[in-house]
């Protein structure tokens, strides 16, 4: 592995991992989409995968800052807003599905599921957020909003239980799967508590954010 | 009352002797069907890798026809078929697993063949009736229905299979039969969904006496021609059109006669989603999703949900001066 050698070869390597990584389920999907690989109800199958990888690189982002801190591998910050920007990108796939295809692109069937489906509000707001959030991710971006953009995207712990909750509540009867990402959601959050707590009782005047964990 | 049926054979109980000399085919089949599913299934077992669940298997396809009479062509509906090859890889069958793909791959462990039907409550006759007495006196009829499910998908599926009412006609039901209790077969070894409680096994479903003697509700064995693939409800299940497909119970071991209402699966999980009646009805919403519309599979839009499942001249009249906001 001489070519990891070098911080940049190995940061190059990493970027290219993610990028590989957040295309993947795309292409899979457009080559089942090709080859009857999506079973019976294709719109459906698109439906669900496209929502279940936008929880799964949604979870990856929240991964990020704990295995950090855990690893010291401090590059993977790096890849924490393109795993966020790939959520977002099947959330997108994830919506349109369902706008286009189950609703037929008709604005009032969507206002209506919004307000009279509980699962389908909070799918929505957290398509919301994430599209606030994705909005804003660029350089210029974090200098315009200057100390409020950590405030802002601290909304990315809202949007991982926001997607959980609407995963959980459109289940029929079988709520392993939906368990599962809340299991997942809950001990990313819970870390971060700890350490927060942790830092707080170690040296109760300084600010969390500067004590190593 | 309701049922003042003779019993007496009529000329149209009459089995026509074609269909009776193949009966025994039909027999064949389903064992071998059963066998070849059973064979099939250790191969799988013993020559195929990891990443298969251990319990269950796939499936293989009944080949064999059965020999059928057509249905009353007013019942019938000439919409296009569902492909085969959908109606049996796309099931809620939850006995062998949640997710539609589920049935078609571990459905082979179902053995089918022999069966029996426990026939129980207000009939003159009760006991257990092996599946091909049950059948016999009736002339198989092929019935292309719609298949609306409660998940907002439907289908269009030739079943073959028999009245429910000519079945319950001849039990001889008594003057306190006022609803049909239905159950699925209860063996986590051959259904091996049943190893986890996402519903209250064995499932359970029921009708309410008029609506079982209705022409349109049959029992079916079999569809597009074919012996009932395992992961369709093998080697017996009821077929309601007018209703959400979970009315439509498989794989039935038990027929009780009675005077309640009896409880049903869905009904028990969660009885604000899963009504007793559950008719197909596109103003009454699940609460949490329309039922405004539905995608026939094949389809990329959807389209609109018509009144009980397009049947409303046939059995709205069962329902008149009934709130089907309140009983759904």
């Amino acid at each position: 592995m001489a070519l990891l050698e070098s911080p940049r070869t190995r940061r190059r390597a990493l970027r290219a991992a993610t990028l590989t990584l957040g295309c993947l389920p795309a292409v899979w999907l457009v080559h089942a989409a090709f080859t009857d690989g999506l079973g019976a109800n294709p719109v459906e199958k698109i439906t669900h995968e496209t929502g279940a990888w936008a929880i799964r690189f949604l979870m990856g982002s929240l991964l990020v800052t704990p295995l950090r801190r855990l690893t010291g591998w401090r590059n993977l910050t790096l890849e924490r807003r393109t795993l966020g920007l790939f959520a977002f990108f099947y959330a997108c796939l994830h919506f349109s599905t369902y706008l286009g295809l189950d609703l037929g692109f008709e604005l009032g069937s969507l206002g209506e599921d919004i307000s009279e489906r509980p699962y389908i509000t909070v799918g929505f707001a957290t398509f919301l957020i994430l599209g606030a959030l994705a909005a804003t991710s660029t350089r210029a971006a974090a200098r315009r909003l200057g100390r409020r953009w950590k405030p802002l995207h601290r909304l990315v712990y809202l949007a991982g239980i926001g997607a959980v909750v609407h995963f959980l509540w459109l289940v029929k009867a079988d709520t392993r799967e939906p368990l599962i990402y809340a299991a997942i959601l809950a001990s990313l959050l819970g870390i971060r508590l700890w350490w927060r707590f942790q830092a707080r009782r170690r040296s109760p005047q300084r600010s969390p954010d500067r004590v190593a964990g | 009352m309701l049922i003042r049926r003779g019993h007496e054979p009529r000329e149209n109980d009459v089995t026509p002797e074609a269909v009776y000399l193949r009966r025994r085919e039909f027999l064949t089949t389903s064992v071998s069907a059963g066998l070849g599913a059973a064979a099939f299934g250790s191969a799988f077992l013993t020559g195929c890798g990891p990443g298969e669940a251990s319990a269950g298997s796939q499936a293989t396809l009944p080949t064999k026809l059965l020999p059928t009479v057509p249905g009353p062509p007013a019942l019938a509906t000439d919409e296009e078929r569902t492909r085969y090859e959908d109606a049996t890889r796309y099931n809620n069958f939850y006995e062998f697993g949640t997710d539609k793909t589920d049935p078609a791959r571990y459905a082979g462990s179902l053995r089918p063949e022999p069966w029996s039907v426990v026939v129980e409550g207000e009939v003159a006759k009760p006991g257990r009736v092996p599946l091909e007495d049950l059948l016999k006196p009736h002339p198989l009829q092929e019935r292309i229905y719609r298949l609306r499910c409660v998940e907002a998908w439907s289908m269009v599926i030739p079943w073959v299979g028999i009245p429910l009412g000519d079945v319950i006609a001849r039990m001889q039901p008594t003057s306190r039969a006022k609803y049909v209790a239905f159950e699925t077969l209860l063996d986590p070894d051959q259904m091996p969904g049943q190893r986890r409680r996402v519903l209250d096994w064995p499932y359970r479903e029921g009708l309410r006496i008029d609506e079982a003697m209705h022409p349109l509700a049959i029992l079916v064995v079999g569809m597009y021609g074919k012996v009932l693939p395992n992961q369709n409800g093998a080697p017996l299940r009821l077929m309601v059109p007018w209703k959400y497909g979970f009315k439509s119970i498989k794989s039935i071991v038990k027929i009780r006669l009675q005077e309640d209402q009896p409880a049903t699966s869905w009904n028990i999980s969660a009885s604000r989603e899963y009504g007793f009646y559950a008719n197909v009805n596109p103003e009454v919403d699940h609460p949490r999703w329309s039922q405004a519309r539905e995608r026939r599979i094949g389809d990329l839009r959807k389209r609109p949900t018509l009144m009980f499942n397009g049947y409303a001249d046939q059995v709205a009249s069962l329902y008149s001066g009934m709130d089907l906001r309140k009983q759904f």
